[in-house]
């Protein structure tokens, strides 16, 4: 039995007849230990979808699925008491500005204990020693010193530190990573990539790694799902999936990373931009973008096909040549 | 060295220096931010030095001096031959027209309540004796050559992607046809499938204008791509600067080096053995003494403590590192 069963999630923005999709008909499973990581670029849905798994989007925002269950509880039936006390202890989530996520009128240790006090209870004392080792655990030096610091006394990395610090607080079965390494620099993203992928596998946490760097997925997870304009367009195993893509979209997406392109003048692009509200088009959402498209494509929307666990949204998947069948 | 040296330079830095002096609190003296701390470079016209850095490395500092914002504490900035740092007033604005600078984020850096045509026009307004005709000519002119359709010009920028309006930014940078272009992370606020079509179109107008790119990133995949020459800073210095092809074959330096091994890579065989570097950025204010890098290197022995490296030349590049030859590359 799987941690993790979404079926169909849906969220929706605006009015009934007239709403945006931001999420179209997601699915996803996710076992315990698992590494699962979701790409796309901006509007693609990725943190939409994962906020929606939290329970964070507040009216009018509409979450409909078919199933959505957490440990065979379905969440979106219980009573809103009950999913916060899951959401926070067992699932918990790490946000992308971790200079904004923090609450700059408190210290440290003042809101990583409080999340302990909310979900765990217990005295001052006890919680304060527990801050001190989570402290310790995400690299924090002299952790005794920062339990005092404001959030504007550390750095990126820091902050970043104090965040996954909070969300493993409650020892989470689930830990949802929401580009947890983007607004830092490139040896600091190292360092705390590779520390939220240490405690991962020393806890057994499931994980879903929210990201729009190709190169960061490859590295870390073992399943990617590829999000396009609310929609899943490719599942697949790692590393499989980036050595023969399938779908139009992947392919080009690695096509127009500067490092995989060596030696070639010019960067291969994808014209135009990720629909917006008003010009989504009627067939495949990439068809206005993609280089192969028919007329075929124009006019019906492809379905996510092909076995579990590797499945592709195109009527016209590429062959291992990387042309269209 | 490449052909940039061969070229007359239209940009060069010697040992180029900015200090900052910065408030500490009521009584207190002030303190000295060194954000920039000796850099030296040429560049040519159609070649482009990319210089790659952490925040905090001063490489905006850089493009700050380079674009005539500030005015470096000491050294040398010739710009076209003329040296900036001992010009009068007259002289810089002059200058001024041959530097333009392209922005990292082009949501704040174009003006929401002007139209697209009066932002690309602005510089010919404020440099240039043109009629509304002739600036209006130009501004269709430079539209055309970085993709805009001639109707944009009656747009908001809120009306475009940000694809779009950092085609609007570097047409901006473009109006005076400047002979060097300051792209200060042009591409890192986009998304991948945009980032290619605006890396493209700058090496395309860089093709056509001749044009000098001082092309600053934290991103090395982007760098490798489009630059001739690279320039790797570490608490504002050079640690490491050589042709692109020479550094990153090998590189030399344990920074760049690291730098390199952290940008993660779909392709499993352009992983490099991973270097973790422990530690962030030591404070610009008080530098720490010897190599600016000891505290997060892993190589780092007594020298290093005490005696600062100098650039010297290492296998083809220029590299500030006492132990750069016994240091081997994780590329090879």
């Amino acid at each position: 039995m799987a941690l993790v069963e979404i079926d169909n999630l849906t969220v929706e923005f605006g009015a009934k007849g007239d709403a945006l999709r931001a999420v179209d008909g997601v699915s996803l499973s996710l076992s315990e230990g698992e590494l699962v990581g979701i790409v796309g670029e901006s509007g693609s849905g990725k943190s939409v979808a994962s906020l929606a798994m939290m329970g964070l989007i507040d009216f009018p925002g509409r979450v409909t699925a078919d199933r959505m269950q957490f440990d065979g509880q379905d969440m979106l039936a219980l009573p809103q008491k009950q999913r916060r006390a899951i959401t926070g202890r067992e699932m918990a989530m790490i946000f992308q500005e971790p200079m904004t996520s923090l609450n700059p009128c408190f210290t440290v240790g003042f809101q990583i204990g409080e999340a302990l006090k909310v979900h765990q209870g217990g005295d001052r004392e006890s919680r304060r020693k527990r801050t001190l080792e989570l402290l310790d655990q995400v690299g924090i030096p002299e952790p005794g010193q920062r339990l005092s610091a404001f959030p504007h006394q550390l750095s990126g990395g820091m902050s970043q530190r104090v965040m996954i610090a909070m969300a493993i607080a409650c020892n989470p079965r689930l830990l949802i990573a929401d580009e947890p390494t983007t607004a830092l620099d490139v040896t600091i993203q190292f360092q705390i990539l590779e520390l939220l992928l240490s405690l991962q596998q020393e806890r057994g946490m499931a994980m879903i790694l929210i990201t729009h760097d190709l190169g960061l997925v490859s590295e870390a997870a073992q399943r990617v799902i590829v999000m396009y304009a609310g929609q899943v367009v490719e599942t697949g195993p790692v590393p499989e999936m980036f050595q023969q893509p399938r779908h139009p979209y992947t392919a080009a997406l690695m096509k127009a990373l500067p490092g995989e392109a060596r030696g070639q003048a010019r960067l291969e692009t994808i014209p135009g931009v990720v629909p917006g509200k008003y010009d989504r088009p009627t067939g495949c959402l990439l068809s206005p973008r993609c280089k192969f498209a028919t007329d075929q494509c124009k006019t019906v929307q492809p379905g996510l096909i092909g076995p579990e666990g590797r499945q592709v949204r195109c009527h016209t998947p590429l062959d291992a040549d990387g042309r269209p069948t | 060295m490449s052909a940039s040296t061969d070229a007359m330079p239209v940009l060069a830095a010697r040992d180029l220096m900015k200090h900052y002096e910065v408030a500490q609190g009521w009584g207190k003296p002030k303190a000295r931010v060194n954000a920039l701390n000796g850099v030296s470079f040429d560049l040519a016209g159609g070649q482009t030095v990319a210089v790659v850095g952490e925040s905090g490395c001063g490489k905006s500092t850089l493009a700050r001096q380079v674009t005539l914002i500030e005015r470096p504490s000491s050294g040398a900035l010739l710009i076209d031959g003329q040296d900036i740092a001992v010009a009068d007033t007259s002289e810089i604005k002059v200058a001024r027209r041959k530097v333009q600078i392209v922005f990292q984020d082009p949501f704040g850096s174009l003006n929401p309540r002007k139209k697209v045509g009066a932002i690309i026009g602005e510089p010919l307004v404020i440099n240039t004796n043109l009629s509304r005709a002739e600036r209006q000519e130009k501004v269709r002119w430079i539209m055309d050559r970085v993709g805009l359709r001639p109707e944009h010009a009656g747009r908001y920028p809120h009306m475009f992607s940000g694809g779009q309006r950092q085609r609007i930014a570097v047409a901006r940078a473009l109006t005076l046809q400047p002979k060097i272009v300051v792209a200060d992370e042009p591409v890192s606020a986009l998304d991948v499938s945009i980032q290619a079509q605006v890396l493209n179109l700058l090496m395309d107008l860089q093709e056509e204008f001749e044009l000098a790119y001082l092309f600053i990133s934290h991103d090395l995949s982007v760098v490798e791509h489009i630059c001739d020459q690279v320039m790797v800073m570490y608490l504002g210095r050079a640690v490491e600067f050589g042709d692109k092809e020479t550094v990153f074959a090998q590189p030399r330096h344990p920074y760049t080096q690291a730098l390199m091994a952290a940008t993660p890579h779909i392709d499993p065989e352009k992983r490099k053995r991973r270097i973790v570097l422990s530690g962030e950025l030591p404070s610009p204010m008080n530098l720490p003494d010897g190599c600016a890098f000891h505290a997060r290197c892993p190589y780092a022995r007594d020298d290093c403590r005490t005696m600062r490296p100098e650039l010297r030349m290492v296998d083809g590049r220029e590299v500030a590192c006492h132990h750069a030859e016994s240091i081997d590359a994780p590329g090879q």
